[in-house]
């Protein structure tokens, strides 16, 4: 069934849309959107396909409000099918898995507990989006660590969290050109909130940082964070960061 | 029992190809800019095809064999020479000790690869060997190569070489597996739609120039620039190596190796696998044309790609075991 903006109906109601991306890569997309549902239902497609990968699935990567999948486009194309192309074969594979709604998984959510120091050294522009959005200082961090947020999805670099919201009176928009940013810094955009787990140019506007380890390769599970997670930011003096960041080596 | 960096390059690094599974933590694949070049040189010096290779940007290092080894070089051609003789690319050349390669200057491509027989000793990070530059992990202790270091053979090369001189082996591999053509071959992306029938013709009707601005992350083209319909915002989702996507100021990147897992700008097209490796060897300067295909094609050409691999395979397979065993 199809609805007049294209996208197919989902026995559950939610509706979504396959295409291409490339000839190896295939995509549904729930709705372009930042929405807690839709991101649920993506982390429990993503969940079900690692587990039951199709043949061929290079891996999947869940986003804000839609699922990619990589395969293998030579190997599937030596086992033989009788689609007219890969593509067509793998959409197909998916199709049949979203007929069938997923049952919503036992496991509990991790909450994560994330210390932050606010601190002006590490807050380059705690000020500034004090002053634009007229609230001191104090209450940007209160207003930060007072709500628990979902981490959405990660990308952009290695263990680079995307969570939301954070509370309108908080939310600012995106720097016009990116700056160097420091290691286990915290920032805002829009109504995202994020940590940078690597040194790195960025445009979000940062309000302190971590003393932990969002990402070091040389742990079994490199980045700290996974999508789905819960995440609750407590602030910590610059005396205690640099107690825990000690702990972190 | 090793190869010695005794001048270093502007960006060398071990390479593979890539690092899958972890994208959903945002750990991008990396992995050679050339696999086809890095699967045809492997198999020059019996590897498989994907084993642990060096690509080199120009300037390249310079390297010394401590011991001998059975080498090739594929992909660019930039005039390489073996204690100053010339050597050809694409043929397996037998190196003794002390003997140093070198490269003078780029004949044509962007990235040469170096095989040696029987692997190199790599970091192993996350069930790859291909240098995460970001994350400082695989390859070579996570960076690109530098003078002084030293890459460990896998394996001696044990079939004793008659002459005191490197020799290189009679055959070479040929690379040419279907069209001549310049084109790029793309497939519209989940936003082409949103360009205006201007911008759509401009796409495919004028070439594009690869500015400087290009890396192993991607490719800035010059700008023509193109125009959107809509100026609703892409809600960051996955991106793909060939995903070309389209920037506020009207330009357009194409994300090559080094690409990010996600992005949020609107992915107007993408490059098909089978053109990847000629977009890999193009560099700032080079004009690309673009040119519209379908997904079937698209996946043909990768399949023919494909078979002309093993073919070469098979045949290099065939050719070495003939020669150290007459």
């Amino acid at each position: 069934m199809v609805s007049s903006n294209g996208f197919e109906m989902h026995s559950s109601i939610i509706r979504y849309r396959i295409f291409p991306l490339g000839d190896s890569a295939i995509t549904i997309d729930f709705g372009n959107c930042i929405d807690e549902t839709l991101n649920k239902e993506v982390i429990r497609r993503f969940n079900q396909l690692q587990q039951q990968p199709f043949p061929g699935m290079i891996e999947a990567v869940p986003a804000y409000s839609s699922l990619t999948i990589h395969y293998d486009m030579v190997a599937l194309r030596k086992k033989g099918t009788d689609a007219l192309t890969i593509f067509q074969w793998v959409e197909q594979q998916l199709l049949e898995r979203l007929e069938h709604p997923v049952k919503h998984s036992a496991t509990k959510e991790r909450c994560m507990k994330i210390s932050v120091c606010y601190e002006k050294d590490f807050a380059p522009d705690i000020e500034q989006l004090a002053a634009i959005k007229n609230i001191s200082v104090e209450e940007v961090i209160q207003f930060h660590t007072s709500k628990t947020y979902k981490v959405y999805m990660l990308g952009f670099l290695p263990g680079f969290t995307y969570m939301g919201e954070v509370d309108e009176k908080i939310a600012i928009p995106r720097k016009p050109q990116p700056v160097n940013i420091v290691a286990g810094s915290v920032g805002i955009a829009g109504k995202q909130t994020g940590i940078y787990p690597l040194a790195s140019p960025g445009g979000w506007q940062i309000i302190g940082r971590t003393p932990l380890k969002l990402f070091d390769a040389k742990r079994d599970e490199p980045t700290l964070l996974r999508v789905g997670d819960l995440v609750q930011f407590y602030p910590v003096t610059k005396k205690e960061f640099e107690e825990i960041k000690i702990t972190e080596l | 029992m090793s190869l010695k960096v005794i001048k270093s390059g502007i960006l060398d690094t071990i390479q593979d190809n890539g690092r899958y599974g972890n994208q959903h933590l945002g750990i991008n694949p990396a992995g050679a800019m050339d696999k086809y070049a890095m699967q045809v040189t492997n198999m020059l010096v019996g590897n498989k095809p994907g084993e642990a290779i060096i690509e080199m940007h120009f300037p390249a290092a310079v390297f010394m064999f401590t011991q001998p080894a059975l080498i090739a070089l594929g992909g660019a051609d930039f005039s390489a020479s073996i204690n100053g003789e010339p050597v050809p690319t694409l043929h397996a050349i037998v190196v003794g000790k002390n003997d140093v390669l070198q490269f003078h200057k780029p004949v044509n491509g962007a990235r040469v690869y170096l095989a040696v027989g029987g692997g190199l000793v790599a970091d192993n990070w996350m069930n790859s060997y291909s240098t995460h530059l970001k994350a400082k992990a695989g390859g070579y202790q996570g960076r690109n190569l530098r003078k002084d270091d030293e890459l460990l053979l896998r394996q001696p090369f044990s079939v004793s070489v008659q002459r005191e001189e490197f020799i290189v082996l009679p055959w070479q591999a040929d690379t040419k597996w279907s069209d001549d053509s310049k084109e790029i071959l793309i497939l519209p992306g989940n936003e082409w739609g949103r360009l205006t029938t201007e911008s759509k013709e401009n796409f495919t009707m004028t070439s594009f120039v690869i500015t400087q601005q290009s890396d192993r992350m991607g490719y800035r083209l010059n700008n023509i620039p193109l125009h959107s319909i809509t100026n609703e915002e892409v809600v960051s989702s996955a991106v793909s190596f060939g995903t070309i996507q389209l920037l506020p100021d009207g330009g357009l990147i194409v994300l090559m190796a080094d690409h990010q897992t996600t992005g949020g700008y609107p992915r107007v097209a993408h490059v098909i696998s089978a053109h990847h490796s000629k977009l890999a060897q193009m560099k700032a300067g080079d004009k690309i044309q673009f040119r519209l295909t379908d997904q079937q094609t698209a996946e043909e050409l990768l399949i023919k790609q494909q078979q002309h691999l093993l073919q070469l395979q098979n045949a290099c397979t065939f050719r070495l075991q003939q020669y150290f065993n007459k």
